[in-house]
């Protein structure tokens, strides 16, 4: 089979970049997705405050799926569910198996890569102790709970605090569970502002940071764990080992980008993030191969994931019609001094349009700071920020114009005191 | 004169608030700027949630709809709330938008996923 564009994911990266495509022209697009239906993790979001950056107003995951799926099937876009993609090569030809088809090959124009992103597991951690039936990840419990409908334990204890386990801590609250505390190694949470008061401080769940789960006990069915407090170099400290009762354990304890199709095909990986290197397209460094949303690199807000992907979705567009210019001269990207990474991570003046914008993490906490962008000892870019987190991402936009007097080297950007 | 102390939601900034409640009036420390000083009265005097949840479906591909309140209600009545979700079911087909619980708390509950029939 032969297709103009394929799009790997029918979550809101891979139908954004879809439906952009399709508006731009490209008429033969196939989505491909794995599950059964379309709109990928949002499903199990049923919480609200997706949309307020892209609608204006607060929906929750899957009405703001439906937006997108409603466009799509508006548009006539082809896709087919509870397919898996096997294998993705250089010269792009993906493997593809479903039931009704069986095994097949697909030659694509371009591919967009939107795989999104899966959860660190248990056995990411290396928690000591016996492995009985309660220890799941976050998302894991949210889909059990809010998709089929069964709720996963009664005394929860939570590890981590990024947005999901927030999240299930008030989900399970709602629905009757004792959500005990939530722990978190680091001296920070990751999770946004909002959830902490709205899902922890609300329902009065204490968050203790410093903290950690370091031992798992009970034999078919979890019956507690050993909490410890950890010193600066997140070592648990003897002394404060204590013993929590509990039926069931949450794990919110981090996102990896999803990207053994990249590898395997030969995209160049940043190590920072575990995304694909990309360009101002959303281009890899295999061409023709796109990438847009988590799969790039872990995104707090969906509305960033549409936007990026809706890059994707246009770039792509104009590669398949030979109007996207080659990565001859390229500027590159940096972070330092605080910001840990900075995406896209090539810019190739010619195929920018009104603007750039770059996406970027900071490596701590910091207040009152200048996130600037210098090239070549020149600043081309500075705004004053009261606060930065790594649980945060910053998004900065530069104009075209910036781009006219620069051609080549690297743009570095970095935090340094107000 | 009652003290209470809240985190501002409305920018990552986060500010600590201290908010002092008399009889006529409510003072409000540590914002930085004036929509801590807004959440802060709102918070004490009248604080409101969305809430989301899911109900149960008879006869659906799925066991479950995703459902939220059309507004925010008052957040003490957040369990009661939760209550009467759990002591309904709804018959498929369900759509998006569609009311299944009228009139609750000065909302409605509506659905917020679609789910066919089995």
């Amino acid at each position: 089979m032969e297709r103009d564009l394929v799009i790997i994911g029918g979550g809101p990266a891979g139908l954004a970049a879809a439906i952009e495509a399709k508006e731009k022209g490209i008429d033969d697009i196939l989505i491909i997705e794995r599950d059964k239906s379309l709109g990928g993790i949002l499903n199990q979001c049923i919480h609200n405050g997706f949309g307020l950056h892209i609608f204006g107003e607060q929906l929750t995951g899957p009405e703001y799926a439906d937006r997108f799926i409603k466009k799509a099937l508006d548009l006539g876009i082809e896709y087919c569910l509870n397919t898996m993609v096997l294998n993705m090569s250089k010269d792009k030809t993906i493997t593809v198996l479903n039931e009704k088809e069986g095994l097949f090959n697909i030659k694509a124009k371009a591919i967009i890569c939107a795989m999104g992103c899966r959860e660190r597991t248990r056995g990411a951690l290396n928690i000591p102790g016996t492995r009985p039936s309660g220890v799941f990840t976050a998302g894991a419990a949210q889909r059990f709970i809010n998709m089929e409908g069964y709720n996963v334990g009664k005394e929860v204890v939570i590890l981590g605090s990024g947005d999901i386990g927030l999240i299930m801590a008030r989900r399970m609250t709602l629905e009757g569970s004792k959500v005990k505390m939530v722990l978190e190694i680091m001296p920070y949470s990751t999770g946004l502002k909002r959830n902490i008061v709205q899902c922890l401080d609300d329902f009065d769940i204490p968050l203790k940071f410093n903290y950690t789960v370091v031992k798992i006990h009970g034999r078919e069915r979890l019956e507690g764990v050993t909490i410890a407090k950890v010193d600066e170099n997140r070592k648990p400290i003897a002394e404060t080992f204590e013993y929590v009762k509990c039926d069931t354990l949450l794990l919110s304890v981090g996102l990896i980008p999803e990207n053994e199709l990249s590898r395997e095909a030969g995209v160049e990986i940043d190590r920072v993030t575990s995304g694909p290197i990309v360009t101002e397209a959303m281009q890899t460094s295999i061409d023709g191969i796109f990438a847009c949303g988590n799969v790039v690199h872990v995104h707090d807000l969906v509305d960033f994931v549409t936007m990026e992907s809706r890059l994707a979705g246009r770039m792509a567009a104009k590669y398949i019609k030979g109007q996207l210019k080659k990565d001859e001269e390229v500027i590159n990207t940096k972070g330092i001094d605080g910001i840990r990474y900075v995406v896209p991570h090539k810019i190739n003046p010619e195929n920018v349009e009104d603007n750039v914008n770059f996406f970027m993490r900071v490596d701590n906490v910091y207040k009152n700071v200048i996130i600037y962008a210098e090239h070549d000892g020149q600043v081309i870019y500075k705004a004053k920020k009261s606060m930065v987190s790594p649980g945060e991402m910053e998004s900065i936009k530069i104009k075209k114009d910036v781009f006219q007097n620069i051609k080549s080297g690297e743009i570095k950007f970095g935090l340094r005191r107000a | 004169m009652e003290e209470r102390n809240l985190t501002c939601i409305n920018c990552p900034m986060g500010c600590s608030l201290k908010v002092k409640i008399y009889d006529d009036k409510i003072e409000v420390e540590g914002n930085i700027c004036s929509r801590g000083r807004e959440y802060a009265e709102n918070e004490v005097t009248n604080p409101k949630r969305t809430v989301t949840s899911t109900m149960k479906v008879i006869g659906g591909e799925r066991s479950v709809v995703s459902v939220k309140t059309s507004g925010e209600i008052p957040k003490k009545n957040i369990f009661d709330l939760m209550k009467i979700i759990n002591d309904k079911s709804v018959n498929a087909p369900v759509k998006i938008g569609d009311v299944l619980i009228e009139d609750v708390f000065g909302v409605n509950v509506v659905a917020t996923s679609n789910v066919d029939k089995l």
